[in-house]
């Protein structure tokens, strides 16, 4: 006696008697009840399914292989009443209706191809940023024979979201650095009784450096991931589409306006940052050091040279646009899935804050060789 | 005559979004084994109304009562289970993106029941060669899919937990009309066959004449509804206008009403 069916054998024939409920929650227990039924020496079965009260799609289906093997075993099987269940019916019509075709054999990839593959796609990843680049810059420069068309609304709406509403954690990073640099090199320097560098330290790492630095990874995670996440939501969308559908380029109303905010926004926050810099140094000299702001004050202009500022400042645009570049870029490529904008919109991050670092890097050694 | 126990029992649902009354003590009563269209102007509420019935909405009043259980009653766990006892499709398919087809199918048996991956992949196998998907598809990505196949899919996965209770929010739209038919033809099949009770939105007028027992159209934030050749004799004028109008007059002739 189990669960789902009994049965009772005279010889040769054995006689199956299906009951209660045949659902595709109590398909374990079914699987195991039919598994348990001694088929030795069997020749012909007789299926009662009268008491049965539900017979659903997937119990049935593991009923028909059952059937099946039973078949194999040239064993003869009846329904009682001459009536097949009617959902062992349905599946049968609906495996004719879609027939089975093997799915071709899929190769294992080799690691020279694989090798292969990946330096054509990287090729093509940046002859495909190389393209990118060009039509912005040619949406530009088109772009700027008429205010209009330089999008001033939407350029206005991107300094807003990138810009202003950054001032607040760009500012407590500003900050926080500058109370790190302190710190740290005044212990350093007590050493020495050059406390008095700690000044140096603090305003030229701040302007020439840190200040730009963290001021564009910041912005990097903020936008740059904002950007690729939005523009590739309206991939999945078909907004870029319905854009290009309408006679508007997306290069023009999409890409432009973002570069060309966040081109805007990156050195004004850059600026904040390092006054709120200077002004954490300030402060940590007055408390930590026991120097009058005035010293401090005289101390900062003695270290910097008048390029210092505009050496980090200068830097901004161009940080700007890789970020920029990099989240939009990535936000076009989106197609298809959920999955892919969140692949991309990492990718947008990783890759603009390993673009501004790069740049930052390439940036120290062009200034070392100009000597400013 | 005695009306078996309705599956699915709305009484005074009222739905509000701010000052703007979507539903105002709307009812509405689907019996076992019938299909039943939800029909009404863009912007009536049909949307809104099956996600109330889902439990995806909780209504500002009224109940909603599935199999006789009221919904908002209902523990955690006894939600999950009514929840696995029904098959929903989707406006737009409603798909993961990153799951393959089989996959999609496969979510709900892997949500819901415990079994082994071989059992699994071949129920799911046999869901979608069940709503006529070529095996090919399966795995398939579903931006990789057309119109239609992805409205196989969706019901598909519907179908998953072998359900006796179906929703399916316009199933037919954005097909041609050959496919729509063959969707609705694949419909009646298997509602007849598995004895599935559908609650269907829809705007298809072919669709409605080809497969709903019942029609309920909302109207004024209430729901009229009765027997097809009820329902296109009703003297409401919006209803006078749907099954009237231009587009439904060769369709009523068809129909030999």
């Amino acid at each position: 006696m189990t669960e789902h069916l009994t049965t009772r054998r005279t010889g040769d024939a054995l006689q199956l008697d299906l009951r209660g409920e045949w659902r595709v929650e109590g398909l374990a227990a079914i699987d195991s009840e039919l598994k348990r039924i001694d088929l030795a020496g069997v020749r012909h079965l007789t299926l009662r399914t009268h008491q049965v009260t539900v017979l659903d799609l997937s119990a049935a289906w593991r009923l028909r292989e059952f059937l099946q093997r039973l078949r194999q075993l040239d064993v003869q099987v009846t329904f009682e009443g001459g009536a097949e269940p009617e959902q062992l019916r349905v599946i049968d019509k609906s495996l004719a209706r879609s027939p089975y075709r093997a799915p071709e054999e899929e190769t294992a990839v080799e690691p020279v191809e694989a090798l292969g593959r990946h330096v054509v796609r990287t090729w093509r990843e940046m002859v495909e940023g190389l393209d990118f680049l060009g039509r912005v810059l040619v949406t530009f420069v088109r772009a700027l024979a008429s205010v209009r068309r330089l999008r001033p609304i939407s350029v206005a709406r991107h300094v807003w979201d990138t810009g202003v509403t950054a001032i607040p954690i760009v500012s407590l990073i500003a900050f926080l650095i500058s109370v790190i640099i302190a710190y740290m090199s005044a212990q350093q320097l007590a050493a020495f009784g050059a406390e008095i560098f700690v000044v140096d330290l603090v305003t030229i790492g701040v302007l020439r450096e840190l200040g730009v630095l963290l001021t564009a990874i910041i912005v990097a995670g903020r936008s740059g991931s904002a950007f690729a996440a939005e523009i590739g939501a309206m991939q999945l969308n078909e907004e870029v589409d319905a854009l290009k559908a309408t006679g508007v380029d997306p290069f023009e109303v999409l890409v432009v306006p973002r570069v060309v905010g966040l081109v805007i926004s990156l050195p004004l926050l850059t600026i904040i940052a390092d006054g709120i810099g200077l002004a954490g140094g300030a402060l940590l000299c007055r408390y930590l050091l026991d120097m009058p702001f005035t010293q401090y004050l005289e101390r900062v202009d003695d270290a910097i040279s008048p390029t210092t500022f505009w050496v980090g400042v200068l830097k901004a645009p161009v940080f700007a646009m890789l970020i920029a570049m990099a989240g939009v870029f990535r936000g076009m490529q989106v197609r298809d899935s959920s999955r892919e904008l969140g692949r991309l919109t990492t990718v947008a991050v990783v890759q603009s804050i390993f673009l501004v670092i790069l740049a930052d890097a390439l940036f120290a050694v062009l200034f070392m060789e100009l000597d400013i | 005559m005695d009306a078996p126990r309705p599956i699915v029992e709305v009484r005074g649902i009222v739905n509000r979004f701010g000052s703007q009354v979507v539903h105002d003590g709307l009812d509405m009563e689907v019996r076992p084994n019938e299909v039943f269209g939800i029909v009404g102007g863009s912007g009536s509420g049909k949307s809104v109304l099956l996600r109330t019935i889902l439990g995806l909405r909780r209504p500002q009043a009224g109940t909603v009562r599935l199999d006789g259980r009221d919904i908002s009653q209902l523990s955690e766990q006894e939600l999950r289970h009514v929840k696995a006892g029904y098959g929903v499709t989707f406006q737009q398919g409603a798909l993961f993106t990153s799951l393959t087809v089989l996959q999609n199918v496969q979510l709900p048996m892997i949500e819901h029941l415990r079994l082994p991956a071989s059992v699994r992949d071949e129920l799911a196998m046999l869901k979608v060669r069940l709503v006529g998907l070529p095996p090919e598809a399966a795995q398939k990505y579903p931006s990789q899919l057309s119109g239609g196949m992805v409205k196989r899919a969706a019901l598909a996965r519907a179908l998953a937990l072998d359900p006796r209770l179906l929703f399916l929010d316009e199933p037919t739209s954005g097909l041609d009309p050959i496919s729509a038919a063959a969707f609705d033809e694949l419909l009646m099949e298997l509602q007849s066959q598995l004895k599935l009770t559908v609650v269907m939105i829809t705007h298809d007028l072919d669709t409605i004449f080809r497969t709903c027992n019942r029609v309920g159209v909302i109207v004024d934030k209430k729901m009229e509804s009765d027997t097809l050749d009820g329902i296109v004799r009703h003297q409401h004028p919006w209803i006078q206008a749907y099954f009237h109008g231009e587009r439904a007059r060769a369709r009523l002739g068809a129909h030999g009403t």
